[in-house]
């Protein structure tokens, strides 16, 4: 059992000093914001009403995107058919494309002009109106049901074959196999993914408004914004930068609370065979749920890779230069997030609460800008901080790339230590043989995943450099940016085209290079 | 020894390259880019000048109050006119130097800090094979039917968004919320920028789109599309520029003087039309490059001081989320 593991007498230290270190990396940007700030700072009716607005719209995005994954996660663990790779890998795009990207892709098939109003008005229907509370959750859960679906999927694959296998030759319905198996796993793969998202969605703030359709959608995150940019008023963003921090933080408490103990499951990592699923019924069922997702998540992208192909050939060379930038950002950012992933979550494994990782969600509330400014106020009497603008970014965006991957490493490290904690400590492994040999090995499916996220994430990550971003520094999507506020939109377009191929393929091979070898 | 003589060569080298001045200029984020104007502006200077321009581009602001006076800035060109108090305050800042009353601009000018160097005003944008009738008035712009979609910016994260709240006040003052309440069911949505709503208009989304004066000169020219026009409205339209200030702690005041002349040129007046997208500050009409001058600008032109809009901005930007938020 997990609870009483062996501690591995490597990961002691190593883990508490990466995460002192991101706990550090945002409380010296928030001290340093809030030194420079003038107190005290106003917290108003429309600050009161913005927050209101911004649990509740993360409430049902992670609501909704949580209950369709489910049944999608379900039909996908139970189903093998020719594209389901393919499938498995774009259910990470939705994710990682910029949010404008993303916005123009939703609206070619739910605006006004869109293919959906298209069909309706051949029937003399109205056009659909998505603006509103509806627009912002289905973009956000465009954006994250995919995410969910990954997370619950890999759950669902971490049942033992062998146990489905039992239950076949018991000929139990699937309804005892729901209750006794699978139930048990979404007990502790969804309130994990329910709170992430949660916490994903308090931070946007570009969709929100622009599918809000005004300043009704109005988040916790643009008011930061405001703050930082527009009315330079540091205290007042430090002030809505910790509101935001304790609502993520009440979230994370609640996730830890919810989270049973995990109990991690001994298996042989035979190929699973569903003989509970076989039914006609069933089939069609799965079927339908996987073409839905389907079509929901890849129409968007073939909108958008359709208008980016005429811009391929309008792309200015200095776009090309934005993507090597770009490249070497999200390699950088891997690095650091590989460095700070494995001591952190290996260490959280050991920890007694079901939830620990839900604190690292804590990271992830931080508003890119509070850190960019914080740390550019600690860099600016010492160095030039646009010298070190690419550093900074790919810091922050492995900071913001943590609880996606702690979250996705945790159940593979409880496995290792469950299984391999007393037999390593009893042949005396430690340091970096116990890595190599022990651990790297059984963990690399899900550090391939993370890797992979965290490489398109920082990919298509505009946050921080922003702020100081050089014109010679730029990364691929500021350059993106730059081509649309010049009124070069296809050429934007064909940007946004290459973004996604990139940080599609840069996810490609990392999860690849870590699932090729589970599978083996 | 040839390595030694390589290191002598390689010294000389930089210490003649270090007798090269350099001036740098902080400049708005879009500036460097391939079709923004620094480059031009960059060899232009550096034609005349016997020095390194060297851009700095960022987000100006923030970047200029968190540097303080440890600024490496000399010259800083593409502070819009909503920042120039915010600037201002700031100390940072020397005398122009340059004679205001070369300027062409449509409004007084008196400014001795903050220098413009192009200008353009807030105008609705539309499609004229999609709409049949425009409107000829801001009041015939609230009269439109509710089916006729605008998107708009907002004005807490957005310059133009901004201007709009200002353009709104100074036509309609106090009634300002009747104003925004009439406009409501015509607002698609309000985007955090300029770029996702004019995006937005492209895609045939919405029908209007909140932009500038400037905004067909960009199809006309650029795409040879000659659909896209702005309404203009008797009431006046919101001015907006942007200026060029000169740091008060350059070691080259020299070459930072030399550069507020060169903006006040015509070399560099002539090439912000197609490089900029907008209008130069200080150019007679008639030396606008061609077909320029035929471009539909209002009569009537309305602008804040930095100290009046001080006075109304916040209460102005409350009317307008207060009405939208209904």
């Amino acid at each position: 059992m997990a609870r009483n593991a062996q501690p591995i007498s490597t990961c002691t230290i190593a883990g508490p000093i990466a995460a002192g270190t991101v706990f550090m990396l945002i409380l010296a940007a928030l001290v340093a914001v809030g030194a420079q700030a003038q107190w005290p700072v106003r917290f108003g009716v429309a600050d009161w009403a913005a927050l209101r607005f911004t649990v509740w719209q993360s409430f049902l995005s992670a609501l909704l995107s949580v209950l369709f994954s489910i049944p999608v996660a379900r039909a996908l663990a139970r189903r093998r058919f020719a594209g389901r790779a393919v499938l498995v890998t774009l259910l990470g795009a939705p994710f990682i494309l910029p949010v404008i990207v993303a916005v123009m892709g939703l609206l070619v098939v739910f605006g006004r002009a869109g293919w959906v109003s298209q069909g309706l008005a051949l029937f003399g229907l109205p056009p659909l109106s998505i603006y509103g509370l509806e627009g912002v959750v289905l973009a956000h859960v465009f954006f994250n049901m995919p995410l969910a679906t990954r997370l619950i999927l890999q759950g669902w694959q971490a049942i033992p074959a062998e146990q489905f296998r039992l239950a076949g030759q018991l000929g139990l319905p699937p309804a005892v196999v729901f209750r006794t198996l699978e139930w048990p796993v979404l007990r502790q793969v969804v309130p994990g993914a329910f709170a992430l998202i949660f916490v994903i969605c308090l931070t946007s703030f570009a969709v929100a408004l622009t599918l809000g359709g005004g300043p009704r959608a109005t988040t916790i995150e643009l008011a930061i914004y405001q703050a930082f940019r527009f009315d330079f008023d540091l205290g007042r963003a430090a002030l809505l930068s910790l509101v935001q921090l304790g609502v993520a933080g009440s979230a994370a408490v609640i996730a830890l609370w919810v989270l049973p103990p995990i109990t991690a499951h001994m298996g042989r990592d035979r190929t699973v065979q569903r003989w509970d699923a076989q039914s006609t019924g069933m089939r069609l069922l799965d079927t339908f749920w996987i073409v839905l997702a389907a079509t929901f998540l890849l129409v968007p992208l073939a909108a958008i890779t359709a208008s980016g192909l005429i811009g391929l050939g309008q792309m200015p060379v200095q776009v090309w230069h934005a993507a090597w930038t770009s490249l070497w950002v999200a390699t950088l950012c891997t690095v650091v997030l590989v460095a700070l992933a494995l001591p952190i979550s290996i260490w959280l494994a050991q920890a007694r609460w079901g939830g620990a990782e839900a604190l690292t969600l804590i990271g992830l509330a931080a508003s890119p800008l509070m850190i960019g400014t914080g740390w550019f106020i600690i860099i600016n009497p010492f160095a030039s901080p646009v010298s070190l603008a690419l550093v900074v970014t790919a810091l922050v965006n492995a900071t913001m790339a943590l609880p996606f991957a702690v979250r996705i490493l945790m159940p593979a490290m409880r496995q290792v230590i469950a299984e391999y904690g007393r037999l390593s400590a009893g042949l005396g492994l430690s340091g970096f043989a116990l890595w190599r040999i022990v651990i790297l090995p059984r963990v690399r499916a899900p550090l391939g995943f993370a890797a992979g996220l965290s490489a398109a994430l920082s990919i298509g990550d505009l946050g921080v450099v922003a702020l100081f971003a050089d014109g010679n520094r730029a990364t691929l999507p500021l350059q993106m940016y730059r081509l649309m506020g010049s009124y070069r939109t296809d050429a934007a377009a064909g940007a946004a085209l290459l973004l996604l191929a990139m940080a599609l393929g840069l996810f490609w091979i990392c999860d690849t290079w870590g699932r090729r070898h589970a599978e083996s | 020894m040839k390595y030694l003589m390589t290191t002598a060569a390689a010294l000389c080298a930089t210490a003649a390259w270090a007798e090269t001045p350099i001036l740098t200029v902080y400049a708005g984020d879009y500036f460097t880019s391939e079709w923004g104007p620094g480059p031009k502006i960059e060899a232009g200077f550096e034609e005349i000048c016997a020095c390194d321009l060297q851009f700095s581009t960022g987000d100006l602001m923030p970047r200029l109050l968190l540097e303080g006076q440890r600024t490496k800035a000399d010259v800083v060109i593409g502070l819009t006119t909503d920042v120039t108090a915010k600037a201002r305050a700031t100390d940072l800042f020397a005398p122009h130097g340059q004679d205001n009353t070369a300027l062409t601009l449509p409004i007084a000018w008196d400014d001795d800090t903050f220098l413009p160097f192009n200008y353009g005003h807030t105008a609705f944008i539309y499609d004229e094979t999609r709409i049949d009738t425009p409107p000829a008035s801001f009041e015939a712009l609230l009269a439109m039917d509710d089916d006729i979609k605008i998107v708009i910016q907002d004005p807490r994260t957005s310059i133009s968004g901004l201007a709009l709240v200002l353009w709104v006040q100074s036509v309609y003052g106090d009634q300002s919320a009747e104003a925004w309440a009439k406009l409501a069911p015509k607002i698609l949505t309000v985007t955090k920028d300029w770029s996702a709503s004019y995006g937005l208009f492209t895609d045939g989304e919405a029908d209007m789109v909140l932009s500038y004066t400037t905004s067909p000169a960009y199809h006309m020219f650029a795409e040879d599309d000659f659909t896209k026009k702005a309404a203009i409205f008797p009431e006046g339209h919101y001015f907006m520029a942007e200026t060029v200030g000169k740091i008060a702690t350059t070691d080259v005041p020299e070459l930072a003087d030399a550069f507020m002349a060169y903006v006040m040129s015509a070399d560099f007046q002539v090439m912000i039309p197609t490089a900029n997208w907008s209008l130069p500050s200080a150019l007679p009409a008639d030396q606008w490059p061609d077909g320029w001058a035929q471009l539909p600008l209002p009569e009537t032109v309305l602008f804040y001081s930095e100290t009046e809009a001080a006075a109304v901005q916040g209460e102005a930007i409350e009317t307008w989320r207060a009405t939208l938020s209904q």
